[in-house]
C-alpha cells in the first residue's frame, strides 16, 4: 500500500512538474521519445518481430544474396530492405544488429556511470589526497582520446583471451573499454555538484547525529546530483552506441556472426561501389536516426532539469 | 529546577586554526609562509543545565566555529569540551560519540538548506530516531514524528510533505523537530532566527523559549541580533576575533557592560528612548584573523588603548558586577562603570 501510494504520488508529481510540461510543449522531443521508445522496443523484442532468423546459419540461402529492395526491381517482398552478400535479410540484421548496439550502449554507460558516480562523490566528499589522487587519474585518463583508450583495452583482451574465447567474450570486452574510457565525465560533474552539497546544512545535521560518511553520500547528496548525471548518460548514450559502431566499422568490435550496427555499415561498405548501396545506407540511417533521437531527448533533458534556462 | 547550577557543558582554553595556505609548491615557488586563521582563540566558558547561554558578536568573530566545535563538527586544535564530565576529544571512534551525540543536537542558520530537498518531512524528522535506533516499531516511529510535529506546532500530516511545500520559519519548525527527535538535553543553535522575517523570529523564539521550560532543554545560542539575545539568554559571551571579550549574565551585560567592545556593541541597538541622540559609531572594522593585532586583539578600535594593551594580550578576569572581562582598562579601573559616552 505505501509503495502504490509513493507511486501514485510519483506519477502524480511527475503530470506536475515542468519538465512534463516542458516535453508536452515540443514537437521535436515527443517525437525523438517515441522513435527512441520504438527502437528500444524492437531492440527487446528482436527474436520475436524479425521476418527472418540472421544468425541461423542453417536458414541462409545464399541464393538470394545481393536482393535489393522490396521496391527496386528484382526485390522480393520477403526481404523488405533486400539481402546482404550471403542472404541475409537486411531489415532483420539491423533489427538486431540494433539490439546489440543498444545492449553495449545501455551497458557501458551504466559502468561508466556507477563508476563515475562512485568516484566522483569519494572525491568530493572526503576531499584531501583521495581527491587529488582520483581526479589526477582521471586528467592523465582525458589527454587520450576515448578511442585510443578503446584500441588498447580491446587489444589487451584480445592478447589475454585464447583465440576461441574472442567473439564470446568481444561484447563484454567493448562494454569494458567504453565503460572505463567515459566514466571521468560523470566523476568531475558530481565531484563539483557534491562539493556544494556537502557544505549545505543537511548534510552536516547528518553529521552531527553522526551518520557514517558512506551513508551521508549515498541516502543525502547523491539523490541531490543525480539530475545532471541523467542529462550526462543519456547523451552518453548516444555516444556509446556511435563509438561502438566505430569500433566496429573499425573491426575490432563485436564479430561478424553477430553483426552490430557498426558492423553491418562495415560490411556494406565493401559493396557500396558495386552497386549494392542498400547494405550500407539502411544501417546507416537507422543508426543516424536512433543516435539524433537519443541526442535530441538529451538536449532537452539538459536544458529542462536547467533551472537557469526555465 | 533544583539542580540549575550544575553545569552540562564545561569549555576550556578551546581553539581553533584552520590553514588557510596556498597549496605547497605556490608557496614554495612564492617564497610565502604558512598562513594560520585563529578562528577560535582560547575561550572558557560553562552552560548550567537549563539555561543558554548567547555568544554575540560582529561575522567572522568565530561563534559559528565554536558552535561547530561543540557538536562534533569540528576537531578543537587545543582546549577541551566537557558535556556532563565527559570529554569529548578524549572520544575516539563514532561508537563511542554515539551516546553522546544523541544527547546534544544542533538548529541551522538556513532552513532552506538545512533540509534534505529530496526527503519527506517524516524522514527527515526520524532520521535521528532511525539513526541512534531509539525506536524498532515503524509504526511506532510515525506516531513519534506526529508528536512531534504537534510539539513544533505543525501538523502530523506535515510528515508527508516535502520541505519545499513550506516557508521559512515551518522549516525552522520542523528543523527544531528533528533536532528534538533524539531527546537532546542540549542544543547547538546557530543563528536560527537570521534568515527569519521579524515576526516569524518572535514566533520561533518564543517556541524555543517554551521547549526549553517543558522539556528542560539546555541552549547555546550563536547571534548577531542583540534584541533577540535580550530576548533569549540567561547568560551572555561577547566575542571579538576569536577570543571572549565579556561573559556574564544578560541583566549584567546589558544594563553594566565593562569591556569598551560590549559597550560599543550596545550603543548600536536602536532605542526609542533615544531617537535623535548622537551616538557612538561602530568605528573601524574586524582586523583580519590570519594577521591579528599583537596584545589585545581590540585595541586598534578602542578608545582607552594604551602601550600595555598593544603588546599585552588581556586574561578574563571577574568584575565585581558578576561578569567576567578581559580588559587592561577595565582591570586598572581606568573605565567609568556607566554607558560610553558619545565624548569617546
Amino acid at each position: 500500500m505505501p509503495i502504490w501510494h509513493n507511486l501514485k504520488d510519483l506519477v502524480r508529481r511527475f503530470l506536475d512538474s515542468d519538465v512534463f510540461y516542458s516535453f508536452k510543449r515540443s514537437p521535436t522531443v515527443v517525437i525523438a521519445f517515441a522513435l527512441t521508445m520504438v527502437f528500444i522496443v524492437a531492440a527487446v523484442l528482436a527474436p520475436l518481430i524479425v521476418p527472418h532468423n540472421t544468425y541461423d546459419v542453417a536458414k541462409l540461402n545464399l541464393m538470394d544474396a545481393f536482393l535489393p529492395p522490396a521496391w527496386v526491381d528484382g526485390g522480393k517482398f520477403s526481404y523488405l530492405l533486400g539481402t546482404d552478400d550471403q542472404g541475409r535479410d537486411v531489415f532483420s540484421t539491423i533489427i538486431l544488429g540494433a539490439r546489440v548496439s543498444l545492449l553495449v550502449g545501455f551497458a557501458s554507460v551504466a559502468l561508466a556511470l556507477t563508476m563515475g558516480v562512485a568516484l566522483g562523490l569519494i572525491a568530493g566528499y572526503v576531499g584531501g589526497v583521495t581527491d587529488a589522487v582520483i581526479m589526477r587519474v582521471a586528467d592523465v585518463k582525458l589527454s587520450f582520446p576515448a578511442i585510443l583508450i578503446v584500441l588498447l583495452i580491446d587489444g589487451i583482451a584480445r592478447g589475454l583471451l585464447p583465440r576461441d574465447l574472442h567473439d564470446k567474450a568481444a561484447v563484454y570486452v567493448i562494454v569494458m573499454a567504453i565503460g572505463f574510457s567515459t566514466w571521468i565525465q560523470y566523476a568531475r560533474t558530481v565531484r563539483g555538484l557534491t562539493l556544494v552539497e556537502k557544505n549545505k546544512e543537511y548534510v552536516q545535521a547528518a553529521r552531527v547525529i553522526g551518520l557514517h560518511p558512506i551513508l551521508i553520500m549515498f541516502r543525502h547528496v547523491l539523490p541531490n546530483v543525480m539530475g545532471p548525471v541523467l542529462v550526462i548518460a543519456t547523451l552518453g548514450l548516444g555516444i556509446a552506441v556511435l563509438t561502438e559502431s566505430t569500433l566496429s566499422f573499425l573491426g575490432v568490435g563485436v564479430p561478424p556472426t553477430q553483426p552490430s550496427l557498426g558492423t553491418l555499415i562495415r560490411i556494406g561498405n565493401n559493396f557500396l561501389f558495386s552497386g549494392e548501396w542498400w547494405m550500407a545506407i539502411f544501417p546507416g540511417l537507422f543508426l543516424v536516426i536512433l543516435v539524433l533521437s537519443v541526442n535530441l531527448l538529451g538536449d532537452w533533458l539538459r536544458d529542462a532539469l536547467n533551472p537557469k534556462l526555465r | 529546577m533544583a539542580e540549575t547550577k550544575s553545569a552540562l557543558v564545561k569549555v576550556a582554553g578551546l581553539a581553533r586554526y584552520f590553514d588557510v595556505s596556498l597549496p605547497w609548491l605556490n608557496r614554495v615557488l612564492d617564497g610565502q609562509p604558512r598562513q594560520i586563521l585563529r578562528a577560535v582563540d582560547g575561550i572558557d566558558f560553562e552552560i548550567n543545565k537549563g539555561e543558554t547561554l548567547a555568544l554575540v558578536g560582529e561575522s567572522g568573530c568565530g561563534k559559528s566555529t565554536v558552535a561547530r566545535m561543540v557538536v562534533g563538527l569540528y576537531r578543537p586544535s587545543m582546549g577541551s569540551i566537557v558535556f556532563d564530565g565527559v570529554d569529548m576529544a578524549g572520544l575516539g571512534g563514532r561508537a563511542e560519540m554515539a551516546p553522546i551525540r544523541r544527547r546534544l543536537q544542533m538548529i541551522f542558520q538556513d532552513p532552506y538548506a538545512s533540509l534534505n530537498p529530496r526527503w519527506r518531512v517524516g524522514a527527515i524528522v526520524s532520521e535521528p530516531i532511525r539513526a541512534f535506533k531509539l525506536i524498532d516499531d515503524e509504526a511506532a516511529i510515525q506516531e513519534r514524528v506526529g508528536q512531534l510535529l504537534r510539539q513544533v506546532g505543525l501538523s502530523p500530516v506535515d510528515g508527508h510533505k516535502y520541505p519545499h511545500e513550506f516557508s521559512g520559519g515551518q522549516r525552522q519548525r520542523i528543523s527544531i523537530a528533528r533536532a528534538l527527535s533524539s531527546q537532546p538535553e542540549f542544543l547547538v543553535c546557530d543563528e536560527p532566527t537570521s534568515a527569519l522575517d521579524v515576526s516569524v523570529q518572535a514566533q520561533i523564539l518564543n517556541l524555543m523559549k517554551d521547549l526549553q521550560r517543558r522539556l528542560g532543554l539546555t541552549y547555546l545560542f550563536i547571534s548577531h541580533n542583540l534584541a533577540v539575545v535580550r530576548h533569549i539568554a540567561d547568560r551572555v559571551g561577547v566575542m571579538y576575533l576569536g577570543r571572549l571579550a565579556e561573559i556574564g549574565p544578560k541583566q549584567t551585560v546589558f544594563a553594566l557592560p565593562r569591556h569598551p567592545y560590549t559597550r560599543m556593541l550596545l550603543d548600536t541597538i536602536p532605542d526609542l528612548d533615544m531617537t535623535g541622540r548622537q551616538r557612538t559609531p561602530v568605528a573601524g572594522e574586524v582586523p583580519n584573523p590570519i594577521n591579528p593585532p599583537t596584545g589585545c586583539a581590540f585595541h586598534p578600535r578602542c578608545p582607552f588603548a594604551n602601550d600595555r594593551c598593544k603588546t599585552e594580550r588581556p586574561e578574563p578576569k571577574p568584575n565585581d558586577t558578576g561578569s567576567i572581562t578581559a580588559c587592561h582598562a577595565v582591570e586598572e579601573g581606568r573605565l567609568p562603570a556607566g554607558p560610553l559616552t558619545a565624548a569617546a
